[in-house]
Formats: C-alpha cells, structure tokens, sequence
C-alpha cells in the first residue's frame, strides 16, 4: 500500500463510558489509530478490551443510554463522525462504511429473504430500484462465492449454513462498495475450514476492491495470516501499535509479549500445559490513573502504580504503552 | 399448508365431538330443574307431561345423538333453506330453548348484533390501542411514556369491569350526563343524528372493555419488542444505515408480531362469549347476557349450543393462529 498516503480514517482520543447502576466503566480510554486506503488493520485483545465498543463507537452503533461518547473525533470523508446530524451517520453506516459482525447465526433478520436484506442498503444508499437491486444483489452472493446466487436471493437466513450466512453478511457489508470494512471478530463463530475460507475470501475482496479493513479479532494466528499493521489493546487502550512483522518479531508491550506466548505450538512437548496469563482484565470504573496491565505484568514497577503509561514512538511505525524499555532492559526515561 | 389445514380440520372433529359430550354430561349432572320457574299450583302429574314434551324423558343417549343431528344436520339445513329457498329442513325439529320455546339459533342470531358491535368493537379498539402502546413503551423503555402504560396496565388488569362500568356511568351518565347509561338495543341508525347517538351508547361498554383488552396486548406486545430489540440482527439494520422508523417499524415489529399475534387471534372466542358482567352493567342484550338468563333458568338447549358454539370458535382461532404463525415466520413449516 502506498505509504504516506492520506488516512481514510482517523481516530483521536476516543473517549467511551457506559452508564451502569454500578457506576461508570471506562470501556474506550483515548484510543487513536488510522487506517490508509486499502490497508488492512487488525486489532487484537482479550474479551472486555474494548476492542467491539471501540469500533461500535465510531459509527453510534452503541445504545445510548448505556453508552456515551465523552470525547475525541472521527475523520473521515471530511467529516468527524461524532459530530454530524444523524441522517449524515446513517448515510456512512452500510455506505462508506461496512460492517460484519461476530455472530452469522443471529445477525440476519429471520423473516426478511437474504435477498431483500441485501437489497436494502442498496436501494437506501445507491438509490437503486428494486431491478437494479436484485441484480447487484445477485452479482454480490457471486462475489462471496454462494453457488446458485439466483436462486438463493429468495431464500431465507435459516436456509443457509453458518459459513454460508456469513458470506450473506459479507455482500451486506460490501453491498454498497464502502471505503472501510469493519469485520468484528467475523470467524470465531465458524468451524476451522469455514474461518480459512473466509480468511481467504477478505484477503480476496480486499485485493480486488481495495478498500480498508479493519479486523477485530483475539486469534492472533488469524492476525499473522492476513493483517499489514496490528493494534493490541488492553483495558480500553491501545498498548501497542505496530507493522505486523514487527509486532510478531519485535513485541515490545509485556501484554504483546504474553499474548504471543499462549499460542500453542505444534512443536515441542505435547504435554505442555497451555500457557495463560495469570489474572483477570480489570473494569475500569474510572479514568485510568495507573497502567491497566500492571497487577499482571511481570515487568512492573513504583512507576506503573502512579501514572499511566503515554505511547511511546519506538520509530518505524511502532509504539507501545509502558514505562519498561523491553530493548535496553530497563525503566523508560521521563 | 393447505395439506395441514385440511389435517387439523379432520382431527378438530373428535376434538369436537368430544368437547360436546362433555358439555352435555355436565349439564346433565348439574344441579337444577327448567320446571322450577313454573308456578306451584301446576300438579305433579301435570309437570311430568310438561317435562316429558320438553323431551326430558328420554335418558341421555338419546338426547345427545338427537342433539347433535340437530345441532349438525337440522339447523345447516334450516339455514340453507332460508339463504336459498329450498327445502332441505322439511319440517324437522329445531333447537329450542326451554324458556322461550322459540330455536335457539333465532334467539342468538337476535344477540349478535349487540355483541359483536360493543364487545368487538372494544376488542378492536383494544388492539388498536395496544399495539402503539406497546411499540412505544419498548422502544422508550423506562421513559415516561413507558412508566405510564404500565401504571394503565396495571388498572386495566386490577379493575373488574363491574366497577369501572359503575364507575364512568356514575361520572358521565350520573354527574356529567353527557352519556346514556343504558345501551338502547332498539335503537337505529338511520342518519347522523341517529348515528352519533349510537357512538354516544357506545363508548362507555366499548371503552371499559378495551381497557382490558388493551393492557393485556400491550404488555405482551412490549415484551416481545423487547426480546427482539436486543437481537443482533437490529444491530446489522441500524450498520446497513436504516433509520430508526425502518428498524424498529419493519425490522423489529414484524418479528415482535410473531407471538402477539397469536395471543390476539386466541382472544377472538371471547368475543363471541359477550361481555357478561359488563353487558349486564350497561344492559346490553347481548350473548353474555343471554348465557346468563339461559344458566339461570336451566335451559340446557342455549347453554349447550352457545357453549359449544364457542369451543368451536376456539378451536377454529387454535388453527387460525398456528396458520399465521406459519405465515408470518418463515422458519416455520408444516408440511
């Protein structure tokens, strides 16, 4: 991808909390990335991270009430996100923007036919009628590979296999050619060979549409196999930042770093426990005043319980979160 | 479809036949006597010819099957003969009631009318009610407006009708007098001015009734938009960048509809059963009054074949909501 090109998305200081009868969580702490034309982004981390809500931020997927967006701004197309009315979002959302979610099983209305679901942001956001809907709907189901296209326009979710839903998903998604593509975790509800498919089926579509992906997973094998730069968060922050060979290679957040060492390896002993991190992610009930990973890290120290950690620029497109310099051994300095 | 409809109408037949024999027993073991409204002074002997001409002589065995054939053979032939003017019937004994000596199907072709105009209107009006209520109060839950319906509801649930039927005829018949407290069942409607009358006749029985239909339907019809709102697949609508009217008012609701709809469809028998207590309130001659009087005087023949009439109403409203379920949800199949 061309480097130094103008991001298609851009993300400052999101700043999400829900409303709970406990009190106030925390789920998005600052979060900043962007994403370039037809790049695709993965974004990894352990359930509670913050890595859905942070994505469902950007386009007010949230409930609201719970959810309220305290602060920070989304660029794209010229506009910032959580500043237009909401007709203008709504012509972002299944537009220029895609969105596949997690659960194929239940993300498709039961009573509506597959077709007319697709059809739906057509005719919304292209101005299509209903001919021309059906046939780039059809022309759609070819795309994600579902064989009998046609035919299975009239067809109805319960029809179809999880794979195949999925792949209906995906067209929705696609319907409307967007920019960005938003997939939250799009695989982990499907079978091995289904998830490969897919995998397959996105790197595919993201060649020959070139659009921008961003692929929120906690399967780093899957990260590996298909993203050109990663994010790691943890605890509603981005902990670490960096081109996915690098982040592979290089790790420099002690999260990454555990992260990476509860892959289980095809070599070596059989035996072999599998590897977690001790301890739980934390609820973050208020601004965070400390660094959210310390009470499980195996680097902390004074410094970590009083102040949390900025993201360090470590150059080549790398940065991380933490006061321990993971290169020279030792504390960062102030 | 059609291959189960024609299975449930040939297996609702037993259901039927059953549901009437067990009325017919019931009645027979059921304390009280049509004689005893009769004056003292008839002899004894007297009252056993008068019983016996009332066919009461006979054990039972007789009269059910008897029953039946009038009930399935002789009354659709009358019927026939007077939509069509032929002369199927010949003459044969009708249903008659104990009390009026007239067939009871004339008696409760007279009720209808009265019935089906307050009570099923008020039904109408219920559900009319209802279903934005609901709709409202799920998509804003806890607001205002939410708080509100459910403190109706729970009126319209705790309230019997014989005391918010005394209660409005006090305020606006009593105090107010906008409105009669008496439903005129002679009443016609012939032009406006006649019409407006019979709108004002109305409203009270209509409204007092559709209080409970309405907080019934509404709670069931908010529960299910709740249950469907939280979905994943509204989620996916609002990514598609549907607005919020598409979402919930196609999306949401033709879902939430699935289960409401049969609790709409099973409440329709109860229309036909009249409103007894509150047709008696307001005097409205209708089918739950006639049941009422029928009871009361022992006159098994009106007891029976209303009562039947309604099993076979419920039955029928059985099927009709498993036919819609079908209909309305595409997963469910029945062939």
């Amino acid at each position: 991808m061309p480097d130094g090109a103008l991001p298609v998305l851009d993300v400052r200081d999101l700043k999400t909390v829900f409303q709970t009868r406990g009190g106030e969580v925390h789920a998005v702490n600052d979060v900043s990335f962007s994403l370039k034309p037809g790049e695709l982004l993965g974004v990894v981390g352990e359930s509670g991270s913050g890595k859905s809500v942070t994505m469902m931020s950007l386009l007010g997927l949230l409930p609201s009430p719970p959810a309220d967006i305290r602060s920070g701004t989304v660029q794209f197309d010229g506009k910032d996100l959580l500043n237009v009315t909401p007709e203008q979002l709504r012509s972002v959302r299944g537009g220029k923007i895609g969105f596949v979610f997690q659960d194929p099983m239940t993300s498709l209305n039961p009573v509506y036919q597959v077709g007319f679901q697709i059809m739906e942001p057509l005719r919304k956001h292209m101005g299509m009628n209903k001919r021309q809907a059906a046939a780039r709907a059809q022309e759609l189901l070819e795309l994600v590979g579902i064989p009998d296209a046609k035919q299975r326009l009239d067809d109805y979710p319960h029809q179809f296999s999880g794979g195949m839903r999925q792949r209906v998903m995906i067209a929705i998604a696609l319907a409307c050619d967007p920019q960005v593509l938003i997939a939250d975790e799009p695989t982990t509800a499907l079978d091995v060979t289904i998830q490969a498919q897919i995998l397959e089926l996105m790197k595919d579509l993201r060649d020959k549409l070139g659009m921008a992906v961003i692929w929120i997973t906690h399967d780093l094998g899957v990260i590996a196999g298909i993203a050109d730069r990663v994010m790691v968060m943890y605890g509603g922050q981005v902990v670490e930042h960096a081109p996915v060979q690098a982040l592979f290679g290089d790790p420099q957040h002690p999260y990454t770093r555990a992260l990476l060492k509860t892959i289980p390896s095809i070599q070596g002993e059989r035996a072999a426990r599998l590897t977690i991190i001790e301890g739980q992610p934390p609820i973050m009930a208020g601004a965070p005043t400390s660094c959210p990973f310390r009470d499980r890290c195996d680097v902390a120290f004074d410094r970590c319980a009083v102040e949390n950690p900025p993201r360090y620029d470590l150059g080549d497109g790398h940065d991380a979160a933490c006061f321990y310099n993971a290169r020279t051994g030792g504390p960062r300095d102030a | 479809m059609l291959n189960y409809t024609i299975r449930r109408l040939v297996l609702s037949i037993p259901t039927l036949l059953f549901i009437a024999f067990v009325i017919f027993m019931l009645l027979e073991l059921a304390p009280g006597d049509p004689m005893a409204s009769m004056p003292l002074t008839i002899p004894p002997e007297v009252r056993e010819q008068m019983r016996e001409a009332l066919g009461l002589g006979e054990p039972w065995w007789v009269r059910f099957p008897l029953w039946l054939k009038q009930f399935f053979i002789v009354e659709p032939q009358y019927w026939i003969d007077g939509a069509f003017g032929t002369n199927f019937a010949d003459g044969a004994q009708r249903i008659i009631s104990f009390q009026s000596r007239s067939p009871v199907f004339d008696t409760i072709a007279e009720r209808m009318p009265q019935t089906l105009w307050v009570v099923g209107m008020s039904y109408v009006v219920g559900v009319a009610i209802a279903l934005p209520i609901g709709i409202i109060s799920a998509y804003k839950q806890y607001s205002v407006f939410d708080q509100a319906g459910t403190f109706i509801s729970m009126i319209g649930f705790s309230v019997p009708p014989f005391f918010s039927g005394v209660l409005v005829i006090v305020i606006f018949s009593v105090q107010l007098g906008w409105l009669p407290s008496i439903y005129d069942t002679t009443h016609e409607v012939v032009d406006w001015q006649t019409f407006k009358f019979q709108l004002q006749q109305m409203i009270m029985p209509v409204m007092v009734l559709a209080l409970q239909t309405t907080a019934q339907v509404s709670r069931y019809m908010r529960a299910s938009m709740l249950d469907n709102l939280g979905q994943d697949y509204v989620r996916t609508a609002r990514a598609k960048g549907m607005s919020e009217s598409v979402v919930v008012m196609r999306h949401v609701l033709r879902n939430s509809m699935i289960p409401v709809v049969t609790v709409i469809a099973l409440g329709i028998p109860s229309i036909f059963g009249g409103a007894i207590i509150t047709e008696q309130v307001f005097k409205v001659n209708g089918l739950g009054q006639l049941l009422i009087i029928a009871l009361q005087g022992s006159d098994i023949p009106m007891v029976m074949t209303i009562t039947f009439l309604l099993a076979v109403l419920i039955v029928m409203m059985n099927l009709i909501a498993d036919i819609l379920y079908g209909v309305l949800d595409p997963r469910i199949r029945y062939d």
